[in-house]
């Protein structure tokens, strides 16, 4: 019962996946992830389509050990919600991290995985997913 | 404006019902609230988060209705994850207080036992956003613990603390008769208990249970025709709503929509936080209840864990908070549980609840939740 991979659901969806593309409201300023018709915010349809900036902190993070059909072989799985370096929200998963060494205010960077397979059809979609920062000194972990 | 009555209420044991179907339960509810009301209802809402995705079981408005004998009455079916008994109250509430029918019965159910966890997991899961929470694996054990992480470490309240409110539900579900887990348990039993997604930890987390509740909400008209006038109101009703994704919130450690809720529902009552003697909220995970009794205005922010820890809100202390036992001890059978909580805090109000009893409790209110924090209803319930 695992969610199903549909070759169109996961199409429709593969810019802001594989790109980080997020919203921009016109009338407040803010930045919104995933796109959405409307800005959270202030509710104004005037939007533009932004590339979100790749890098950010760990803003707060969990280690899920029971996790959902589909996941069995990821176990435990680690999720984040990042704060972009222009302050937008991201949950993605961590990868390339053991759990132990994951803190708040950690610097990551966005990468393309791999992040599930349809057991049935055998179907593989892809998205974001945050790894410790490799671009740039990771000064901010002592402050974890 | 015309008062909105709770003629009758019904509960059913929670737990592991293995020999009863989703029908079996409503009905037991449902008959026990239309038997103490003494009164049919004009119309029927079905409040259910799971059935489509367990039972593989849609119509249920109509499937209910007909099967507890109400055949030909309008039937909905009202669903808001977690919140579906709120919401399924709120237009009960919105279709009586209208005039358009003078009695509804909502009754609330769920049926979550049959399968293994995992599934059961996965279908909860779907009160998270699909496409950029559940496709990334983001339980929705996950997404609550996102929460307490970020508040523990905000606010520098530790394990220990947070742990204060399990161990308080367990204590007030001792002599809950329809309570799902009916056994004390400590500080250290939390900490010991098994990790789900760190930092919830199993004793952290409401059981997986199968329950029915039913409340018979009447005109002010037909309550004074009634042999036995209802002795208590609803006196507000509040709903609002949040992003389902818990990324685009202002803030991962507020609930907005259930400050939202709740005032308007204390407006409308014309209440203060003050005045409430009873509150049955929603624990389904401990940061749940923390969050709220901070938007509800019970403690200041960041300060409800270390109230807890210093005694509040048990049983003699005004407000007591979940005397059932919550949704932690007394079980949450997820489509079911806002419609538990409003009979319940009406048992309190008449004073026949058959647990904890707040005494000469006057007013209370109950706030139920749909997803992390996406659909939020309050209801201020009063003596008349
Ligand atoms: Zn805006």
């Amino acid at each position: 019962m695992a969610l199903r991979i549909s070759p169109a659901r996961v199409w429709r969806e593969r810019i802001p996946r594989y790109r980080l593309a997020g919203r921009q409201c016109r009338r407040c300023g803010r930045r919104h992830y995933p796109p959405r018709p409307a800005c959270p915010y202030c509710g104004s349809r005037e939007l533009e389509e932004v590339e979100l900036p790749r890098t950010g902190v760990v803003e707060t993070y969990a280690v899920i050990y029971t996790v959902m059909d589909g996941f069995r072989d990821r176990a435990p799985h680690p999720v984040a919600v990042v704060r972009l370096d222009d302050g937008t929200r991201v949950l993605a998963p961590l990868t390339d991290v053991e759990p132990g060494e994951i803190r708040t205010g950690m610097r990551v960077e966005a990468v393309l995985r791999r992040i599930r397979r349809d057991g049935e059809h055998g179907l593989i979609a892809y998205g974001i997913a945050f790894r410790p920062a490799l671009r740039e000194p990771r000064t901010r972990r002592s402050q974890g | 404006m015309a008062r909105v009555y709770v003629a009758g209420v019904g509960v059913t044991r929670v737990g592991r019902h293995y020999g009863r179907g989703l029908l079996d339960l409503a009905a037991e509810a449902a008959f026990r609230a239309i038997d103490e009301a003494g009164v049919e209802p004009g119309a029927v809402v079905v409040t259910n988060m799971l059935a489509s995705r367990l039972q593989e079981q849609d119509s249920l408005g109509a499937y209910i209705a007909s099967g507890i004998g109400l055949r030909g009455r309008p039937a909905l079916h009202v669903e808001a994850a977690c919140g579906s008994g709120g919401a399924g109250l709120y237009t009960g509430y919105a279709m009586v207080r209208s005039g358009l029918v003078d009695s509804v019965l909502v009754v609330g159910v769920e049926k979550m036992t049959d399968y293994p966890t995992s599934t059961v997991t996965s279908a909860l899961a779907q009160a998270a956003d699909a496409e950029y929470e559940l496709f990334y694996g983001a339980s929705f054990t996950g997404l609550n613990a996102l929460m307490m992480r970020y508040y523990m470490e905000r606010y520098g309240v530790d394990r220990d603390t947070m742990s204060e409110w399990p161990v308080m539900m367990h204590e007030n579900a001792l002599i809950n008769p329809y309570a799902q887990l009916r056994r004390r348990i400590t500080r250290e039993d939390v900490a010991r208990s098994q990790v789900v997604a760190d930092p919830i930890r199993l004793l952290d987390s409401s059981p997986i249970g199968d329950g029915a509740a039913a409340v018979l909400l009447v005109s002010e008209e037909l309550a004074s025709k009634l042999p036995e006038k209802p002795s208590v109101y609803i006196a507000g009703a509040g709903a609002a709503t949040d992003t389902v994704e818990l990324g685009s919130r202002e803030a991962l450690d507020r609930i907005p929509a259930a400050r939202m809720a709740a005032e308007q529902a204390l407006r409308a009552a014309g209440v203060r936080p003050e005045d409430i003697d009873v509150g049955e909220i929603h624990d389904a995970f401990t940061i749940n209840a923390i969050l709220l009794i901070e938007e509800l205005g019970f403690a200041e922010r960041g300060k409800a864990a270390r109230a807890l820890a210093e005694g509040r809100f048990r049983p003699g202390d005004r407000p007591t908070l979940n005397p059932s036992g919550g949704l932690k001890a007394r079980g949450h059978p997820v489509g079911a549980t806002g419609v538990y909580q409003v009979a319940e805090v009406a048992m309190q109000i008449r004073g026949d609840f058959p647990g904890v009893r707040v005494e000469g409790a006057e007013t209370g209110i109950a706030v139920n939740m749909g997803g992390d924090g996406s659909t939020l209803t309050a209801f201020i319930l009063r003596h008349a």
